[in-house]
């Protein structure tokens, strides 16, 4: 049945049309349908880890308040943080990446459009994992950075770490997949005269992102495996009574953990330096310098882990060593910065929902820089570590920087994924709600911080000055929370509409506007040949004013990649062999055997499979 | 393993095949995952005479007066050592016979390569289990943990490179691959040396250095 | 990096068989060379002069071992003559894998050496 659903399929597209149903879905290799399945997904475990912070802030809304149990406080930060990191921010920047780097760069797939099916299955998988957690009363509890030996089996025996190991371990697989197929594409399938110096700056931050991915996550994975067999097979690598040391977990997840937060960031900056100058109408200022200091950001990304790690007493030298490394990135961060207000400054700007997004993202970003440079000197940090201090400074540059920014572009490229018009007026709101909410929510925990108030502990009492400011956060994570609802209402009023928006509604330079909104199957019907960084712009200036709609062709003759099943049979069984790990006590081997069984059955029928 | 998007695109922009640089990338990511094996052996190599034996270099006696000798057995792991050596010659001359439409010579240098590959892997798997009867199992002490993890895992690497290059040896007995299709074997091959240089550092650091 | 300039360029051709049997036959010998030192320094056949290598063992085997890794890479993996790219790929991520294992093994034998003997 299964055959010649997918023969039907391969029919359809021969003639033209755009493959419709479940199926289709399930078994496409296209980058915009993944991309459209990334941002879908990423954005409902948004929404849930919303859902936690919203429950964590209620419970801190009073002092000695009971709403939540000291147990579910755990599970739920531990959820909370889990979730918008791998969940929702990595992902949804996967979705950009996904659907915008190849229309950017002038191809019609990725270079693997089945490894691209495959990441998506196991992120998705990986996610359901995770979150299934939930359902057995064992959510994750140590906190999303699992400090040994908090997750060791004497300290947490149940299946809360278990869930989040092998949930995590699930996750890198999807994260380093798709890092090999984007680093490959962004070199390999650039249309002719695409210089790697003519790329869109959100191709390049994005490039950048691969790389770090790529370099970060195996250090993440060995730090898994070590603590899997820590916790199912009796070593004792985190175990300091047995000789072994929880130190060395901290290095290796900070090793992954500081290029982490880079790859949360990066393509936010990437993003916000494609739309401010469409919207100041002027060429990116110093594209070379913005390229440069992403690179640079980059480098230094691994040289300065250890910085998470002042409060363990690392001695002068290694102390000194990291404080100044960190405060390094202050150099290329704030070259960046300082090009951002470059492209604006004398613009003609336009002032769209993008354009707010993009502006408000410098300007919060900004403010939770400074406080990372505040944690950068060992003595302020050992003042500041475990206090909502830094709690505020790293929601300033994840949701005031990555989120921002990420919103910067959903409203941006919007029209290009769906062909339909976000509303204004109601962008406009949803701005303002989140700017507001978002600076009410986190502002004050930079004071309650330096008051002493500790983290990721579950209550306070009552006398010791935090009681207005928290409720303050409180009632301003609910106005956050509304934002949101303004953005889902917008995204559902638009959808009842017409599909007219036009092939370039913003009057952009790249090349993702040069086609169809939203684009047909191949993308372009002909691989275009640019000669400059902003290919649209200068076509423009050439033709002397806006250029007619590009006309809706025939796709015949145009060569797609075909559908296939496999990836996702391949990531069902690399998710039945995490589940037998997580099973090994009960079903003996067997579990990661028949998983094995159907991974190896997938990778064998992949790669005999004709892929078009 | 065919699964390229040249939709449109007779040359990639670099003028190297997507395969091949993607199977680059994946090796460069893998460096990392084998130094963080490595960084926790040597970390715990600072350690671990503390905790009960048997050791790899030392000889440790128990409380109990038994006495365990030092356990690596390194003209054992020297055989296996030239073996994975020999591995990546002959797969080289594997691939040079595939690249001139030598089918026999293909098959023949594949068919060493691949037998190289499983007595190294038998050479491990009899070393695990010597090491085992002496005592040495992954609870006993951080050497036995950080040793079995770290070279169980280059292991791993090397049974999946066995099972790519069988069959990759299937496909040549049944004459599909080539001199256009070489480059199936030449990825392969690339991750076969790769296993191979690692354990090129995993030899003098675990086994050599005291 | 201009990517575009060598797209026309046909693949560079390997080295002979010759040249890869020699390579093979080097790396035999520095194995050799490798297990011969360890011999003569802590092994068998281990005799006075063993004492006065050993504060050059490590560096030593570490050099070999470094050679050989080299040759393969070289040789085995083309990059000598295949595209520099390949070359960035792999020797990138390969300094800063060095820098994390000696980054690691420092910090933690301070943190052994002071920090937990109190």
């Amino acid at each position: 049945m299964a055959t010649t659903a997918l023969d039907q399929q391969r029919a359809h597209a021969a003639a033209g049309h755009e493959p419709t149903g479940l199926w289709s879905w399930i078994t496409t290799v296209d980058h915009k349908r993944i991309g459209i399945l990334y941002g879908a997904t990423a954005f409902t475990f948004f929404l849930m880890g919303g859902i936690e912070a919203l429950l964590l802030r209620i419970q801190l809304g009073t002092p000695n308040n009971t709403f939540l149990s000291p147990e579910t406080y755990n599970e739920l930060f531990t959820m909370h943080g889990t979730t918008m990191i791998f969940l929702a921010i990595m992902p949804l920047s996967a979705a950009f990446f996904n659907f915008i780097i190849p229309l950017q760069i002038g191809a019609r797939d990725v270079a693997f459009p089945r490894l691209n099916a495959f990441s998506y299955w196991v992120f998705l998988l990986g996610g359901l994992f995770l979150n299934a957690s939930w359902l057995f009363g064992a959510a994750p509890d140590t906190g999303w950075f699992g400090y040994a030996n908090l997750t060791s089996k004497q300290y947490s025996p149940g299946l809360h770490v278990d869930f989040w190991m092998l949930g995590l371990q699930t996750l890198g697989v999807a994260s380093l997949a798709a890092a090999v197929n984007f680093f490959t594409t962004v070199l390999n399938m650039r249309a002719p005269g695409m210089k790697l110096m003519r790329m869109p700056i959100f191709t390049w931050m994005s490039f950048i992102t691969q790389v770090l991915l790529l370099l970060a996550f195996p250090v993440i994975t060995v730090a898994l495996i070590l603590l899997m067999f820590d916790r199912f097979f009796g070593t004792n690598f985190y175990v300091p009574t047995a000789g072994g040391d929880p130190l060395l977990w901290q290095h290796l997840f900070w090793i992954f953990g500081h290029p982490e937060v880079y790859i949360l960031i990066l393509p936010a900056f990437g993003i916000v330096s494609e739309v401010l100058p469409v919207f100041a109408r002027k060429p990116l200022f110093g594209y070379a310098a913005m390229v440069f200091s992403g690179i640079f950001i980059a480098f230094l990304a691994f040289g300065v882990w250890a910085h998470h790690m002042f409060a363990t007493g690392m001695g002068p030298i290694a102390d000194t060593y990291f404080s100044l490394a960190t405060m390094l990135i202050a150099i290329p961060t704030g070259v960046k910065i300082f090009n951002w207000l470059g492209t604006v400054w004398g613009g003609s700007i336009q002032y769209k929902t993008p354009m707010y997004f993009a502006l408000a993202f410098v300007a919060m970003f900004i403010i939770g820089g400074l406080s990372g440079v505040m944690h950068g000197s060992p003595p302020a940090d050992l003042q500041q570590t475990d206090t909502y201090f830094v709690v505020a400074h790293f929601h300033y540059v994840m949701f005031g920087g990555s989120i921002f920014g990420l919103a910067a572009g959903a409203y941006y490229w919007w029209p290009k994924m769906f062909g339909r018009m976000l509303d204004e007026r109601l962008g406009k709101l949803h701005f303002w709600l989140m700017l507001i909410g978002f600076n009410l929510t986190f502002f004050p925990m930079h004071i309650l911080g330096l008051n002493g108030m500790p983290r990721r502990v579950y209550t306070y009492p009552e006398g010791l000055g935090f009681e207005e400011l928290n409720l303050l956060e409180t009632i301003s994570a609910f106005l956050l929370a509304a934002s949101f609802a303004v953005f889902l209402y917008n995204i559902i009023k638009t959808w009842r509409g017409p599909r007219n928006a036009p092939a370039d509604p913003w009057n952009a330079a790249t090349l993702e506007w040069t086609i169809p909104s939203p684009p047909q199957e191949w993308n372009f019907a002909e691989i275009p040949v640019v000669h400059g960084r902003d290919p649209l712009w200068e076509a423009k200036r050439e033709h002397g004013g806006p250029l007619p709609e590009p006309p809706k062709v025939s796709g015949a003759g145009i060569h797609m990649p075909n559908p296939s099943y496999w990836p996702l049979v391949t990531a069902l069984g690399l998710s039945a062999m995490m589940s037998g790990l997580m099973l090994i006590h009960h079903l003996g081997p067997w579990g990661i055997i028949a998983g094995g069984a159907i991974l190896l059955f997938g990778v064998f029928n992949w790669a005999f499979e004709p892929a078009g | 393993m065919t699964d390229t998007a040249h939709a449109g695109h007779l040359e990639t922009a670099t003028g190297l095949d997507n395969r091949k640089l993607a199977i680059w990338t994946f090796i460069g990511s893998e460096c990392l995952f084998f130094a963080s094996l490595i960084s926790n052996y040597l970390v715990h190599k600072e350690t671990w005479l503390t905790g009960p034996g048997p050791f790899p270099h030392e000889a440790w006696t128990s409380p109990a007066g038994k006495v365990f000798e030092p356990i690596i057995e390194i003209p054992l792991v020297t055989l296996g050592t030239a073996l994975l050596l020999f591995s990546s010659l002959f797969v080289v001359l594997a691939l040079a016979n595939a690249q001139r439409g030598n089918r026999k010579g293909l098959l023949l240098w594949l068919g060493l390569t691949l037998l190289c590959g499983v007595f190294f892997v038998g050479m491990q798997v009899y070393e695990f289990t010597h090491f085992v009867h002496k005592g040495l199992t992954l609870k006993t002490n951080l050497f036995g943990g950080s040793f079995f993890v770290l070279t169980g895992f280059h292991g791993t690497h090397v049974t999946i490179g066995v099972i790519w290059l069988f069959t990759l040896w299937i496909e040549a007995f049944r004459g599909k691959i080539p001199p256009a299709k070489s480059l199936n074997l030449e990825i392969a091959a690339l991750y076969w040396h790769f296993v191979d240089v690692v354990w090129v550092v995993i030899f003098p650091v675990v086994y050599l250095i005291k | 990096m201009d990517a575009h300039a060598t797209s026309a360029e046909p693949e560079r051709s390997h080295p002979s068989v010759g040249v890869y049997v020699r390579i093979g036959l080097v790396l035999f010998v520095l194995t050799a060379l490798e297990v011969g030192l360890y011999e003569f320094t802590y092994g068998g056949h281990a005799g006075p002069a063993g004492a006065a290598i050993q504060p050059f063992f490590v560096p030593l085997l570490l050099l070999l071992s470094a050679g050989k890794f080299a040759l393969v890479a070289m040789f085995y993996m083309h990059l000598k003559q295949d595209h520099r790219l390949f070359t960035g790929v792999f020797v990138f991520p390969l300094i800063i894998a060095t820098v994390l294992i000696l980054g690691l093994v420092v910090l933690e034998a301070y943190h052994f050496a002071f920090a937990r003997a109190g």
